[in-house]
């Protein structure tokens, strides 16, 4: 459990980040925090690992305070996936790469090499295992420094802008797999803009605008909320915008899901 | 990254801000070579002081004390080091003048941090450009040095972030010998140098693509003019270089300890 209470944070530059954020993040959650450029998420989720320790108030992970411990320690709980992957690929292959990390937190090389064929092959990375990671395209990068972070399988995962620069086929790859992560009982955070994505995926979302949350709640009610939306310069989902045209048909305004919309409109056309 | 922040410009208009960077580089000469030919300590003290209506005058007091504190560290190893070597020299003692010889040396670096901070926290980069172009060096070198000095801060937070995303991955710089140290740089280094790399090639790209060297001789839309507060810091620059090269050559100076004794007895 992270526990986020009253949490301000300041830049050295005087930049007021975080203004007053508490929340808390349960076990097996899957959590979309989603808000305009500079509204603080990345600040924010930079907390969680201890990378940035708060100006004022506390943020206790499983019970630990973030300032007690080092951020290595965190980090081991909180695997943090990074929005570019080339500010962290510098190993000569990708196979290297995923055993950073796991030669850092101390892994015996048999259990490491395990964990190394492991996660290749849940990102379908295994073909790559030789290649310099400089020589992949865009999103297998983004993959190899996705597959660094959970060879080390840590409770909570924290993805920031996993979406950016994906096709669609990559991010429909991604969705499954974040979600069958979920399911199989991590807990995620994930940082985007993508609010399609964020529809499919349904989770609990979190509005922040100018350091504040402005909203906390399921995906359907949050992002079916214009006036908090607006503040958060967020446009609602396109099935949730084609549905608020069409209330005069006695339509719902909640609805986020593709699915959902159509078994809805199917039972409406029955009826008539 | 906090010496890089005493170096750090920022767009505010002032009487400093506003000088012509040509003249400001001729005074930050001047003092430089005022500062070299004195070692001691009375003469630094005053040429330290002598430039602090500057900083207040351009209101950039905050950041030149901020990059005052990140010479600190230099700072005391130069008065450590002269003073262990005045001890060393002297015999396995330490007088007076040992002490003030090791602070005006450690003063000397100081006022030169202090001169060049003033500098560089009162000149665009722009500007520094502008006064290259304009004193006949090639464009491309201009261009060259302009463009290195805007990617500074740049570079230092992208540095920033991968030190961040190696963090996350368990990597911890403090730990380890002197030499596993420096060894846990290299997944720090190698992420800048290609992203550096990376990015000075997509610039080339840019630069080509808005037309580099199109034509030979290029105009600009400001040019740098020579206006009468210019002429002021000449003069005082000027002043300051006469003056400074007078009490070198024609003046005995007291050291400070005697400077602070006779002020004892003209003002008891």
């Amino acid at each position: 459990m992270i526990e986020v209470s009253d949490v301000c944070f300041t830049y050295p530059t005087g930049v007021d980040a975080l203004k007053g954020i508490s929340l808390t993040i349960k076990e097996g959650e899957f959590i979309a925090i989603m808000g305009q450029n500079g509204a603080g998420k990345t600040t924010l989720i930079k907390h969680f690992n201890g990378l940035l320790k708060p100006t004022k108030g506390d943020i206790l992970v499983d019970g630990t305070n973030t300032r007690d411990v080092s951020i290595a320690k965190l980090a081991r709980k909180v695997g943090f996936v990074f929005q570019n992957p080339d500010n962290q690929l510098f190993c000569e292959t990708v196979e290297e790469e995923v055993a950073f990390a796991l030669k850092n937190f101390g892994f015996k090389e048999t259990t490491l090499k395990k964990r190394v064929t492991w996660a290749l092959n849940l990102l379908g990375l295994t073909e790559y295992r030789k290649t310099s990671p400089f020589m992949l395209s865009g999103g297998e990068r983004k993959r190899v420094a996705l597959a660094s972070v959970l060879a080390w399988n840590p409770k909570f995962l924290v993805m920031d802008e996993p979406t950016i620069g994906q096709d669609h086929e990559q991010k429909e790859k991604l969705r499954q797999f974040i979600v069958q992560l979920n399911t199989q009982g991590k807990t995620v955070v994930v940082v985007t803009h993508d609010v399609e994505f964020v529809a499919e995926c349904t989770p609990r979302v979190i509005l922040m605008a100018d350091g504040k949350i402005v909203a906390d709640g399921v995906g359907e009610k949050v992002l079916s909320n214009i006036e908090r939306l607006t503040e958060a310069s967020i446009v609602p989902p396109q099935v949730t915008q084609i549905f608020m045209g069409l209330t005069d048909f006695g339509l719902p305004t909640d609805v986020i899901d593709l699915y959902e919309a159509r078994e809805i409109l199917l039972k409406k056309l029955s009826e008539k | 990254m906090s010496v890089f922040d005493g170096l750090k410009f920022r767009r505010v208009s002032s009487p400093i801000h506003n000088l012509d960077p040509r003249i400001k580089f001729l005074y930050v000469c001047s003092i430089f070579v005022i500062a070299i030919i004195f070692w001691e300590l009375l003469p630094l003290i005053a040429l330290f002081l002598v430039q602090i209506p500057l900083v207040l005058l351009a209101r950039v007091q905050r950041e030149w004390i901020r990059s005052l504190r990140g010479a600190a560290f230099l700072a005391a190893i130069i008065f450590s080091t002269n003073v262990f070597f005045r001890f060393l020299y002297a015999g396995y003692m330490l007088t007076v003048q040992d002490i003030e010889y090791a602070s005006a040396m450690t003063l000397r670096f100081v006022v030169l941090i202090e001169s060049f901070s003033i500098f560089f926290l009162t000149t665009s980069p722009d500007h520094l450009g502008l006064a290259l172009e304009q004193s006949h060096i090639p464009y491309e070198f201009c261009f060259a040095f302009t463009t290195a000095v805007r990617f500074v801060p740049v570079l230092a937070e992208e540095a920033q972030t991968i030190m961040d995303a190696q963090k996350a991955r368990g990597l911890e710089l403090e730990k380890g010998n002197f030499l596993k140290r420096i060894r846990n740089y290299i997944p720090i280094l190698i992420p800048l140098i290609i992203s550096a790399i990376r990015r000075s090639l997509e610039l080339a790209e840019a630069m080509e693509s808005r037309a580099w060297g199109a034509i030979e001789k290029r105009t600009n839309l400001y040019v740098l003019k020579i206006m009468r507060t210019d002429f002021l810091l000449i003069l005082i620059s000027i002043i300051i270089l006469i003056v400074g090269v007078y009490i070198r050559f024609y003046v005995a100076l007291p050291s400070f300890s005697d400077f602070l004794s006779f002020l004892k007895d003209v003002y008891p």
